[in-house]
């Protein structure tokens, strides 16, 4: 008798129930692991759906009576959350156009230069720097820009403090992105006697451009939903305010107020609704761009 | 004067005791003089690490790319010593092609030929850019298979043909010589042989330095050959005389296949 013909059939069965049993453990888990963001997504279409509208997205926030008054009479509230969605685009592009070039120009200079004390001094702070919290580089933003710069609550105080959480994500996805392209194509660059600055913005940069704008789409999502920074620099806002030295108002701010006012509660789920989209979208899209390079 | 491997009349590059090290008196490359012969395939042969490559990269300075990387000799480019052109002006005058075909891969077939002129920002009118393609394409023999599809992106090719797209980029800027890595390592037969018949063509117009660990390949193709053991350069001469009748013993057991 040889050893394949001991496996018994009560013994065979035994196994098959135990991958079946495994199997199943692995599906609920990942079952749980899913459920979360399916449940918050129906959750904020289930609710916030009704509010959506063009009004919604043109218009500046009811103020608490007529939200009252409609509420009253079972009407949707008046009103949209418009000073929220400019408030939100304009300290985004100006965070954007701060951390970009600096992050990008950090990540290239640690790419060029891996084991220099000043690189890794560099690397190390770029990481601890992501785990500030988000609070703190308020509290920075406020003391640096808020008091000294424009003696107030401001857009650009937002945007310094959301840059700064950007930054270390796009210093990390430059260096990474770049340590993959292969060194034969730099090679190729630096034979034809291209000089060391072209090589890097015309060959290196171009090559490596889904994966950067991957890491930049990212830092992106991450900050469009900051809220602790953002209340002690940019404060909000009633009206659309597209000046960078006055207080401005953000989407995930008045969802903050809106969850202060009783007479608002209504537009919690569609500000959310909205939010959740702009985030879901750029997390998709650069998912797509990051596939496209593989 | 009798020509000799350091004795050639009017050479296009003279390699005078040149040494290179990637630690400090660790030498890759050792006191190797050698004078290259103009209009000739010269084929650099050896063992793997014999600094067959590391050799041919110290003649575009490729090694200033990389630190601590010692460089001691002289190096005469029709005359000139390399050192005193800057890197950009060497460049262009030796041409270099890759172990692997590394077109760029953000560039098209079009865009990969000219890029020599294009990265380094010199305007050319379109008819003189369309000139360039056309003339580098024919010279590696690939305009009548890319043609149609010059807008292509360059990597969509196949890899033989990618390495003639390499070839043609280089030969773009009129090079004085070419430096070509083991160019056919990477390629199956068919293609390999494609590339050697063209490098026989070549050298009509262009003078070619050739690393390569292929033996039989060096004899079909080269006029002259280099043998290169440990860092030195063993012998050096016609390729025909070194194959049947090599004078270091050395030589001829790695032409034997006693070791390599």
């Amino acid at each position: 008798m040889n050893a394949a013909a001991k496996i018994t059939a009560a013994n065979l069965s035994r196994r098959t129930l135990k991958d079946k049993l495994f199997k199943g453990l692995v599906l609920f888990l990942s079952l749980i692991t899913i459920s979360p963001i399916v449940l918050i997504i129906y959750k904020l279409v289930a609710k916030g759906y009704r509010q959506i509208s063009l009004d919604f997205i043109i218009k500046t926030p009811p103020n608490t009576f007529e939200a009252m008054t409609a509420l009253s009479n079972g009407e949707l509230i008046p009103g949209g959350i418009a000073n929220g969605i400019t408030g939100t685009l304009l300290m985004v592009v100006l965070a954007s156009v701060i951390a970009i070039p600096v992050g990008v120009i950090t990540g290239i200079y640690l790419y060029e230069n891996p084991g220099k004390p000043l690189a890794n001094l560099t690397r190390s702070i770029s990481d601890i720097l992501q785990g500030v919290p988000s609070i703190v580089l308020g509290l920075i933003a406020y003391m640096w820009i808020v008091k000294p710069i424009t003696s107030g609550f401001s857009a650009l105080a937002g945007s310094v403090s959301l840059s700064i959480m950007m930054l270390p994500m796009i210093v990390r996805s430059t260096e990474e992105t770049l340590k993959m392209i292969p060194q034969s194509i730099k090679e190729a660059a630096v034979a034809l006697g291209v000089p060391y600055y072209k090589v890097i913005l015309r060959v290196l940069i171009p090559t490596g451009f889904s994966g950067l704008l991957t890491g930049i789409l990212l830092g992106i999502s991450r900050i469009l939903g900051e809220t602790a920074p953002l209340m002690l620099t940019a404060l909000g806002s009633s009206v659309i305010n597209l000046d960078i030295t006055k207080p401005t108002s953000a989407i995930p701010l008045l969802i903050w107020e809106f969850y202060n006012d009783p007479n608002m509660v209504d537009l919690i789920w569609s500000s959310s609704l909205l939010l959740m989209g702009m985030v879901l979208t750029l997390n998709l899209v650069s998912k797509r761009i990051a596939a496209r390079t593989k | 004067m009798k020509e000799d491997s350091v004795n050639i009349k009017d050479p296009v590059l003279s390699i005078r005791n040149l040494s290179v090290a990637y630690d400090k008196g660790n030498y890759a490359v050792k006191d190797v003089s050698a004078d290259i012969k103009r209009n000739a395939v010269t084929a650099i042969m050896g063992p793997s690490g014999c600094g067959k490559s590391t050799m041919l990269r110290a003649i575009n300075r490729m090694h200033e790319l990389y630190e601590n990387i010692e460089t001691k000799g002289s190096l005469i480019l029709n005359g000139k010593d390399i050192t005193d052109m800057p890197t950009i002006q060497l460049r262009r005058m030796a041409g270099m092609v890759f172990q692997r075909p590394n077109p760029f891969p953000t560039l098209s077939i079009y865009d990969n030929v000219i890029a020599g002129y294009k990265l380094n920002g010199i305007r050319l009118k379109k008819k003189e850019r369309d000139e360039v393609v056309e003339r580098s394409l024919r010279d590696v023999t690939l305009w009548d298979e890319v043609k149609d599809t010059l807008h292509r992106k360059g990597t969509f090719l196949s890899g033989g043909q990618q390495q003639r797209l390499c070839i043609a980029r280089a030969l773009a800027f009129d090079p004085e010589v070419i430096l070509l890595d083991e160019p056919t390592s990477a390629l199956d037969p068919v293609a390999t042989s494609k590339i050697e018949d063209l490098l026989v063509k070549l050298k009509e117009n262009y003078s070619i330095l050739m690393v390569t660990h292929n033996m039989s390949q060096a004899a079909r193709i080269s006029d002259y050959s280099m043998f290169m053991y440990l860092g030195e350069l063993v012998e050096y001469g016609k390729t025909k005389d070194m194959f049947t009748n090599p004078k270091d013993r050395r030589t001829e057991e790695y032409l034997t296949g006693k070791f390599g």
